[in-house]
């Protein structure tokens, strides 16, 4: 039975002991630990958290970024296609100005060479009219030589007015 | 698979023929002087007033005997009556006597020659060990704390790391989950516990100097300790415990105008504490008691001849051996299941009422939500 009867000594020391064990322990043991094990689970969280969202972020800025260089190159083609444009559009209105430049320089030479071919027929005229003027005169002169011939051209030629007449 | 079966079998043939072999080498009984195995076993059960030296039964290491009886206190080293003489202080006499109603205790005779006991309070191997065990655990737990003192962040690794694993899986798994905001209130008594417990057990499977203390298995350390616990428990009672206790909620008949559910009730206040303290008791008790009968197998069956003693020998050590680690297993088990009873009775005990309960339910809702989390983040 021996075994079955707690020991005054041994409750009496296990009492002191343990409540000295207690006592320390409470004050400066465990909280130490179980706050500072709180702590770094919060701390490894709050880290995990932010790695995950830098990581997400850091997806997101390889996707704008590329959304960005997708726009730019858009601009790119639309420049050089709107510069495209406008080039041939400069050089059509280039051509319709000089074709109608072209056709005014055309129209003021063709109207100077009709000019100056009046002229020159109006000269040519002249010319042809004077030599004939000469040829005829020589030719008169020739044949109104004789009195004959002058007076049967003066019958002729009143022939014809009186004709006429 | 097969190689090893092999190599047991093999190791078992070679352990019977060495029995066969020493037959021949029979030699004669020994004189019967010997201690019977009922001293031997209640003698590594109990205590001490000095503690055994390994492969010496006469040289014990001697411990203070403190005794406070009528006419003062007396001091002196248990190396002075632990082998039977009679240690003269002045007028007064200390012996240990070997037997009648103060067997094994040191008593004081008195002029009349009738024996004595003063108040007992000498530090005996238990005490030693006790106080062992208040050392080790609190270099234990100072070890981890100054870790979170000074390096907070940092991973604790080995010794402080297994430690750190214990503390988690007792707050973790056992106190928070119970006891919820109140872990913090209760929580270091009930680590204390564990840890005190369980650095007993384990030094109590220890053969040698700073262990073989049998505390455990000693009703008095698991008194004191249900006790703490009947004190946090029913000193930290809130009135809802009370009300269950006095006024529970059964019909009428039942508690008015015989209190049959109170009587029951209150009775159950205290065969808590009393079943906490006979469950770890003879659980440790027993374990270590296994053991040493499994030993002592050898020396009872030495009588019937060498090929019995050897046959006994091998299976002698290897249950023992076999013991020893289930009751490794054991100490930690017992450890557990004390700290987890002790959780659930101050859980009991400081229980709110149905209104604060609510706040608790919402609370909780709120930890399974964060749950999740977690996991994920182990993922």
């Amino acid at each position: 039975m021996e075994l079955f009867t707690p020991d005054f000594g041994l409750v009496f020391w296990m009492f002191v002991a343990f409540a000295i064990l207690l006592f320390v322990l409470y004050k400066w043991g465990w909280p130490v630990i179980i706050k500072g094990v709180e702590s770094r689970a919060d701390l490894i969280d709050k880290g995990v958290e932010y790695a995950q969202q830098a990581k997400e972020q850091l997806l997101h800025a390889k996707e704008e970024s590329e959304k960005y260089v997708a726009e730019a190159r858009k601009q790119q083609a639309d420049m050089l296609r709107e510069a495209d444009r406008m080039k041939s559009q400069i050089i059509d209105e280039a051509r319709v100005a000089a074709q109608g430049e072209a056709k005014k320089v055309m129209d003021a030479a063709k109207l100077a060479i009709a000019q100056e071919r009046k002229e020159a027929e109006l000269q040519f005229k002249n010319e042809v009219s004077s030599f004939a003027i000469d040829i005829a005169a020589k030719v008169v002169r020739n044949q109104l030589a004789d009195e004959k011939a002058q007076t049967k051209l003066v019958d002729s030629l009143l022939d014809e007015m009186e004709k006429q007449n | 698979m097969m190689k090893k079966i092999k190599t047991i079998i093999w190791f078992l043939a070679v352990a019977f023929l060495i029995p066969l072999a020493a037959n021949a080498a029979e030699e004669a009984k020994t004189d019967s002087t010997k201690p019977t195995p009922k001293d031997i076993i209640f003698e590594h059960l109990g205590d001490g007033y000095g503690w055994e030296v390994p492969f010496d039964h006469h040289h014990r290491i001697p411990l203070p005997v403190i005794l406070i009886g009528k006419d003062g206190v007396n001091c002196f080293m248990s190396s002075r009556v632990t082998g039977g003489e009679k240690y003269v202080d002045g007028d007064k006499t200390f012996f240990i006597p070997k037997k009648g109603k103060y067997k094994g205790k040191v008593v004081q005779e008195m002029p009349d020659g009738s024996q004595y006991r003063p108040w007992d309070i000498s530090i005996t191997k238990n005490v030693c060990e006790l106080f062992i065990a208040c050392i080790l655990v609190m270099l234990s737990v100072f070890y981890v704390a100054r870790w979170h003192r000074r390096q907070m962040y940092k991973a604790p690794r080995k010794m402080r790391g297994i430690l750190e694993a214990l503390i988690a899986f007792i707050y973790d798994g056992v106190i928070k989950p119970t006891l919820g905001d109140r872990s913090a209130k209760f929580g270091p008594f009930l680590l204390t516990v564990f840890f005190f417990i369980l650095y007993l057990n384990l030094l109590g499977l220890m053969v040698i100097f700073p262990g073989g203390a049998n505390l455990t298995g000693n009703i008095a350390v698991t008194l004191v300790l249900s006790i703490f616990t009947f004190f946090a428990t029913n000193l930290f009672g809130t009135k809802h415990y009370w009300k269950e206790i006095f006024w529970p909620d059964v019909p009428l008949w039942l508690k008015f105008p015989i209190p049959i559910m109170p009587v029951i009730e209150l009775f159950g206040v205290f065969t808590k504490p009393a079943a906490l303290t006979v469950r770890l008791f003879a659980n440790m008790m027993g374990g270590h008691m296994i053991v040493i009968v499994l030993t002592l197998l050898i020396f009872i069956f030495a009588a019937l001849g060498p090929v019995v003693t050897g046959a006994t020998t091998v299976f002698s050590v290897l249950f023992s051996i076999f013991m020893l680690l289930i009751d490794v297993l054991v100490s930690f088990i017992q450890a557990y299941v004390f700290t987890m009873l002790s959780t659930l009775f101050i859980s009991f005990g400081t229980e709110k009422g149905h209104e604060e309960k609510h706040k608790d339910n919402a609370n909780e809702k709120k930890e399974l939500e964060s749950e999740p989390k977690e996991e994920t983040l182990v993922a």
